[in-house]
């Protein structure tokens, strides 16, 4: 799972699908891809990213859900507490200068 | 050359033309009897003369395989030009217009995606 996780987000286009889901949930992946090309000059293939999205899926960080005939992509942003709590942990007062 | 018509294809010519006219804001051009469908064209009212679109059945078994697929991904059918995205969003969707993407802009274009009610999805386009 954590493997899924960090593999997911070594990829520069995945972040930035994860920064424009961000900044909009529930996109289609016509307004995805829109968005990287229009924001980011990014050529990738609609089957490009529709690949990316399958990773980010499968690390749980982009949830689906269809609505009717449509399908959009919503941001999840609970996995990245794997990463927060494994490395920052609350500081005892000692600890502190 | 010029570009004389554009089709969409609709699964019902009087839903449609309803939608068209009614909520788009397009008039009726051409209607002629053609066994259970009709020659079904609108235009816009601000270029009567301008390109027409036909609201073509979508009886062939091909069609609807492939609506499906472009809605599902939020794949617009065609595009139309409006003078302001986000005015037409507002209005649109006080009619109870649904949108699968809300105005965006893209550079020197805004444009917003919504639902024909008749199996398509359309792009609203404004060049700035």
């Amino acid at each position: 799972m954590a493997d899924d996780l960090f593999k997911a987000l070594a990829d520069p286009t995945r972040r930035l699908i994860l920064d424009e889901l961000a900044e909009r949930d529930g996109q289609t992946l016509f307004e995805i891809c829109t968005r990287l090309i229009t924001k980011h000059g990014l050529g990738s293939t609609r089957q490009a990213i529709s690949q990316h999205l399958a990773v980010l899926e499968a690390a749980d960080l982009v949830r689906t859900r269809r609505q009717g005939r449509y399908k959009f992509h919503d941001l999840n942003t609970a996995p990245l507490e794997l990463i927060v709590t494994r490395w920052l942990k609350p500081r005892t007062p000692e600890d502190t200068p | 050359m010029k570009i004389h018509l554009s089709s969409v294809f609709v699964d019902d010519q009087d839903k449609a033309l309803r939608f068209y006219t009614d909520v788009l804001g397009f008039v009726k051009k051409t209607e002629i009897p053609l066994g259970a469908h009709r020659w079904l064209t609108v235009v816009s009212p601000e270029d009567p003369d301008g390109t027409e679109l036909v609201l073509e059945p979508d009886e062939h078994p091909a069609v609807k395989p492939y609506t499906e697929a472009l809605v599902a991904d939020g794949i617009p059918a065609t595009a139309f030009a409006v003078d302001d995205v986000r005015a037409e969003f507002d209005r649109l969707r006080g009619l109870g217009v649904r949108f699968t993407q809300e105005p965006l802009e893209m550079g020197p274009v805004v444009t917003a995606v919504l639902d024909d009610t008749c199996g398509n999805l359309i792009q609203i386009v404004q060049h700035d």
